[in-house]
C-alpha cells in the first residue's frame, strides 16, 4: 500500500537496527557508562506518545534492540493517565437520565471505582460509541429531545477537533450539547516528568501528532533547561527506529537539541488555526489531576466562560472528586517510566486486559497493554529468572 | 332421520367455506403483527405463505413438528454426524454481498464442515420483531433458500416466534444443522504438531469492513462487500489431497481467536508470518485508518486448516484450484517453542505475540 508500506521496509529497518546497534556502545561511552554487561546501565529513551508504544509492540521492535539499550513508556496516552475520579464523573453523567454520552472507544472498558461506561451502558445509560467530536454534535441535532454530552479526551491532537465542534454548536444554535472536557497539555507535562526525583532517562522521542499542532518551540526548554536530547517522530516502525538513532547521535555528539524526523507531517510552527481554535475555547486549569503523576498544574483544558453553556462540568455542577488508585496497583511509576510494566505486583496476573486494575493495561496505546497483547514473549527474556520460592517449612 | 339432508356439512355453501378455509393462507398484512406468532390462524398463514413458500421444495414438512431422517439415508455417507446450531443477530439485515439469510445457511453449514461433515440438513427458528415488514421477512428467507439450494442442503423444519417491538432488533435466525461425517475424517483442535502448516482460503477482514461500512457510522466510501460462502465443497477438494489435523471457519475473533484456541487446545506454538497474509488493499487500508488488525476480523466464508508439512504444498494447490479458495495462502507453521502462545513474525522482522481481543475491537483515539 502506497504511502504505508514504504515507512515498514524490513531492509531499511533493518539497517537502522545496525545503526542503533552501533551508537548505542559509543553514546554509553561519552556518557561515561560501562555497558550493562560491565555491570553498567542501559541507555533509556523515552517515547513520550502511546501511539509509539503501539508501533514499538505491534511490529515487534523491542525484541530487536540491544540490549543496552531500554525504550521507556512515557505517560502519552490520554485514556491511561485519566484518573479514577474524572472515570466515575462521566460515568455519573452518563447515567443522568436524558443523557446520550459520546465517547471514543477507548473509554469504554477503563475501570472507575465500581464501573467502567461498558457496564454503565450494560445496566441501561446510554453510552454510545462515537469516531469523531463532529458524529456527537450531528446526534445533538438528530434528538432534541436528548442531553448529548462528548467525552473530550486527549492531549492537543483532539483539543482542536472538540474546539471546532464547540465553536460550531455555539454559531448554529444547538443547545443539547455540551463537551465534558479531560483534555491535556503536553509540555507541563513533560516538565513534571523532567522535575521528578530519581528520573534517568537519557533522551526522548517526542510526540509527532501532537508537535503536528503545537509546533517545535515548545519543546526547546527540555533541550535547553534540562539537557536531554529530543527527536520528534512519526509513527510508522522506520519513523521510530530513525527517531532512535537521532537521539543516540545527539548523545554520542555530547549535545541537546529539538529535532523533528517526522518532516513530512510536522511544521516548525505547527498548526496556526488548530492552536487558535484551542485558545479561542479552552483556557488552561491552575492544575489537573493525573494518574500516577498526581496534580500537574497548567496541565488541563477547560472551557472558557464564554462556551460555559457548552462545559458538562458547570452545567450539570460536577463537583471534583479524587478517588485513589487501588492500592495494588502501580500505573502511576509506570506512567512515570519508574518501572517497567512487567515489575508491576499485578501485572499478568490480577491485571489483566480482560480484568484490568490500572488503566495502563486497557488501552490499546498503554504499555501494560502492550506488553501483555504483543511483547510478553519477546520481553521475557529481560526478566531475571529467579528461583521458585522454597516451600514454607 | 334425513340426516343427510339435516346435515349442515353437506350445505353448498358450506362446502364453499371449507374450501376457501383449507387454501393455503396468505399474508396480506404489510407489517408482521402480534397475532403472527399467537398460534392461530394469522401464524399459520404466515408459515403457509412464508416459509413453505421459500423452503417447501427444500424438504420442509410443515405439517409437523419435527424431520424425520432414516438412518439408512445418512449410514451412506459416512460413519458420525455432526450437529451444529448458530444464531444470528446482524445489523444491518443487508449488507454489500449478502444478508442475515445467507449468513444463517452459509454459518452453519460452515461449522458443519470444518468438521470433515458434509452438510445434509438444517433447522430455521425466526425470532421476528413486531412491526418488522413482511417484505423484508420474505426477501431473507428467499435468501437462506437460495443459500441452501446452491449448498444442496434442505431445510427441513423451524419455529415463528413473533416479541414485542423494542424486545428485538429486526429479525433473529437460528440455524441448526446436520450433517454426516466420512470416515476417516478427524480434524480436531488438538491435533496440531510441530512441523504440521497453518493455512487460510483467502483474503481476511471482508466480513467485518463490509458491516461496518454498510452500518454507516464510520461515513467511509468504500465498496467493500461479504465474502460469504459454504466451504463445505473446498472442505472436500482439500480432504481429497491430504489428511487436516485441524480446521476452523474464521469468524468472529478472526484468525487470531482461532489460533489461539487450537494453539492452547493442542499445547503447541503456532507462528504467522505476517507479510502472508492475503489481506485486500480495500479491507488494508480501512483497517490503517481505523486501528483495526485483519486477524481479529471476523469472516464468513474463510476457514483455517492446519495440515502436516508435507502436504502443504498440496492442500495450497487444492484451496487454490477450488473458486473459494483462489487467494489461498500458507500463513504459517507449528512449533514446540512457546506451548498455547501464537505469535507474528512483523513484515519488519521482530515478533510478537498475537492474542485474542478481550471484547470488541475499539478504534483508538489518536
Amino acid at each position: 500500500m502506497k504511502h504505508v508500506d514504504e515507512f515498514r521496509d524490513p531492509a531499511l529497518g533493518q539497517a537502522a537496527l545496525a545503526r542503533i546497534a552501533a551508537l548505542v556502545p559509543q553514546a554509553q561511552r561519552a556518557l561515561g557508562r560501562k555497558s550493562v554487561a560491565e555491570g553498567g546501565a542501559p541507555i533509556k529513551i523515552m517515547e513520550v506518545c502511546g501511539g509509539h508504544t503501539h508501533t514499538i509492540f505491534r511490529y515487534g521492535i523491542e525484541g530487536m534492540l540491544p540490549d543496552d539499550l531500554e525504550l521507556v513508556h512515557g505517560p502519552g496516552c490520554p485514556v491511561c493517565v485519566l484518573p479514577i475520579g474524572r472515570v466515575d464523573a462521566a460515568i455519573e453523567l452518563a447515567r443522568r437520565p436524558g443523557v446520550v454520552f459520546c465517547t471514543f472507544g477507548d473509554a469504554m472498558r477503563v475501570p472507575g471505582s465500581d464501573a467502567s461506561l461498558l457496564q454503565a451502558k450494560a445496566q441501561g445509560a446510554d453510552v454510545r460509541t462515537v469516531y469523531s467530536p463532529a458524529d456527537a454534535l450531528t446526534l445533538a441535532r438528530e434528538l432534541p429531545g436528548r442531553e448529548v454530552i462528548f467525552f473530550g479526551l486527549g492531549f492537543e491532537t483532539t483539543a482542536p477537533s472538540t474546539a471546532l465542534v464547540v465553536t460550531e454548536a455555539a454559531l448554529t444554535g444547538v443547545t443539547n450539547f455540551s463537551v465534558f472536557s479531560n483534555h491535556i497539555t503536553i509540555i507541563p507535562t513533560l516538565q513534571a516528568l523532567l522535575d521528578s526525583p530519581g528520573l534517568s532517562i537519557d533522551g526522548f522521542v517526542g510526540p509527532g501528532h501532537v508537535t503536528m499542532v503545537i509546533g517545535m518551540p515548545p519543546y526547546d526548554l527540555v533541550a535547553q533547561r534540562y539537557g536531554k536530547p529530543m527527536v520528534i517522530a512519526g509513527f510508522e516502525p522506520l519513523d521510530l527506529l530513525q527517531s532512535v538513532a537521532m537521539v543516540l547521535e545527539q548523545l554520542v555528539a555530547g549535545v541537546a537539541r529539538v529535532e523533528n524526523q517526522y518532516a513530512r507531517v510536522v511544521r516548525e510552527g505547527g498548526n496556526a488555526r488548530a492552536q487558535a481554535a484551542i485558545d479561542d475555547v479552552f483556557e488552561l486549569r491552575e492544575s489537573f489531576e493525573w494518574r500516577g503523576l498526581g496534580e500537574v498544574p497548567s496541565s488541563g483544558l477547560r472551557l472558557r466562560e464564554r462556551y460555559a453553556a457548552f462545559d458538562a462540568e458547570r452545567r450539570y455542577g460536577l463537583v471534583a472528586r479524587r478517588v485513589a488508585d487501588p492500592k495494588a496497583c502501580q500505573c502511576g511509576e509506570v506512567l512515570k517510566g519508574a518501572l517497567q510494566p512487567w515489575e508491576c505486583k499485578v501485572f499478568g496476573t490480577a491485571c489483566t486486559p480482560e480484568t484490568p486494575i490500572g488503566s495502563c493495561m486497557v488501552s490499546s496505546e498503554g504499555a501494560c497493554a502492550a506488553y501483555y497483547n504483543y511483547g510478553r514473549l519477546s520481553t521475557v527474556r529481560r526478566i531475571p529468572r529467579t528461583p521458585a520460592k522454597e516451600p514454607a517449612a | 332421520m334425513n340426516d343427510a339432508h339435516d346435515d349442515p356439512a353437506t350445505h353448498p355453501r358450506f362446502a364453499q367455506i371449507e374450501r376457501v378455509r383449507r387454501r393455503s393462507g396468505r399474508v396480506r398484512q404489510t407489517f408482521i403483527d402480534m397475532a403472527h406468532g399467537g398460534g392461530g390462524k394469522a401464524m399459520r398463514d404466515l408459515i403457509d405463505d412464508l416459509v413453505v413458500g421459500a423452503f417447501g421444495s427444500l424438504g420442509l414438512d410443515a405439517g409437523e413438528d419435527q424431520a424425520r431422517v432414516g438412518l439408512e439415508v445418512l449410514a451412506q455417507h459416512g460413519d458420525r454426524l455432526a450437529f451444529t446450531t448458530d444464531a444470528y443477530v446482524v445489523t444491518p439485515l443487508f449488507f454489500p454481498g449478502a444478508d442475515i439469510g445467507k449468513l444463517a445457511v452459509n454459518g452453519t453449514i460452515n461449522d458443519l464442515a470444518v468438521s470433515g461433515a458434509r452438510p445434509y440438513m438444517l433447522s430455521c427458528a425466526l425470532v421476528l420483531e413486531e412491526g418488522l415488514a413482511v417484505d423484508t421477512l420474505r426477501r431473507v428467507l428467499g435468501s437462506m433458500a437460495e443459500a441452501a439450494r446452491a449448498a444442496g442442503v434442505s431445510i427441513t423444519t423451524g419455529d415463528t416466534k413473533v416479541v414485542p417491538r423494542g424486545k428485538a432488533d429486526g429479525l433473529f435466525v437460528t440455524t441448526t444443522g446436520i450433517g454426516v461425517i466420512p470416515v476417516g475424517r478427524a480434524p480436531r483442535s488438538d491435533r496440531l504438531r510441530p512441523g504440521d502448516a497453518v493455512l487460510v482460503n483467502g483474503t481476511l477482514g471482508d466480513h467485518a469492513a463490509a458491516i461496518l461500512v454498510a452500518r454507516g457510522e464510520l461515513r467511509l466510501d468504500a465498496e467493500i462487500p461479504s465474502d460469504y460462502a459454504a466451504l463445505h465443497g473446498m472442505v472436500d477438494a482439500l480432504f481429497a489431497v491430504t489428511d487436516v489435523h485441524a480446521m476452523r471457519d474464521a469468524t468472529r475473533g478472526g484468525l487470531a481467536a482461532v489460533l489461539n484456541e487450537l494453539a492452547l487446545a493442542s499445547e503447541a506454538g503456532v507462528v504467522v508470518d505476517e507479510s502472508a497474509l492475503p489481506v485486500r488493499p480495500e479491507v488494508r487500508g480501512f483497517c490503517e485508518i481505523l486501528g483495526l488488525d485483519p486477524v481479529h476480523m471476523a469472516n464468513e466464508g474463510k476457514l483455517v486448516a492446519v495440515v502436516p508439512g508435507d502436504a502443504a504444498p498440496r492442500a495450497l494447490a487444492a484451496m487454490r484450484a477450488h473458486p473459494l479458495g483462489r487467494d489461498a495462502a500458507i500463513i504459517g507453521h507449528v512449533r514446540e517453542r512457546g506451548p498455547g502462545v501464537v505469535t507474528v513474525r512483523t513484515g519488519m522482522g521482530g515478533e510478537r505475540i498475537l492474542d485474542m481481543l478481550v471484547g470488541e475491537a475499539l478504534p483508538r483515539i489518536c
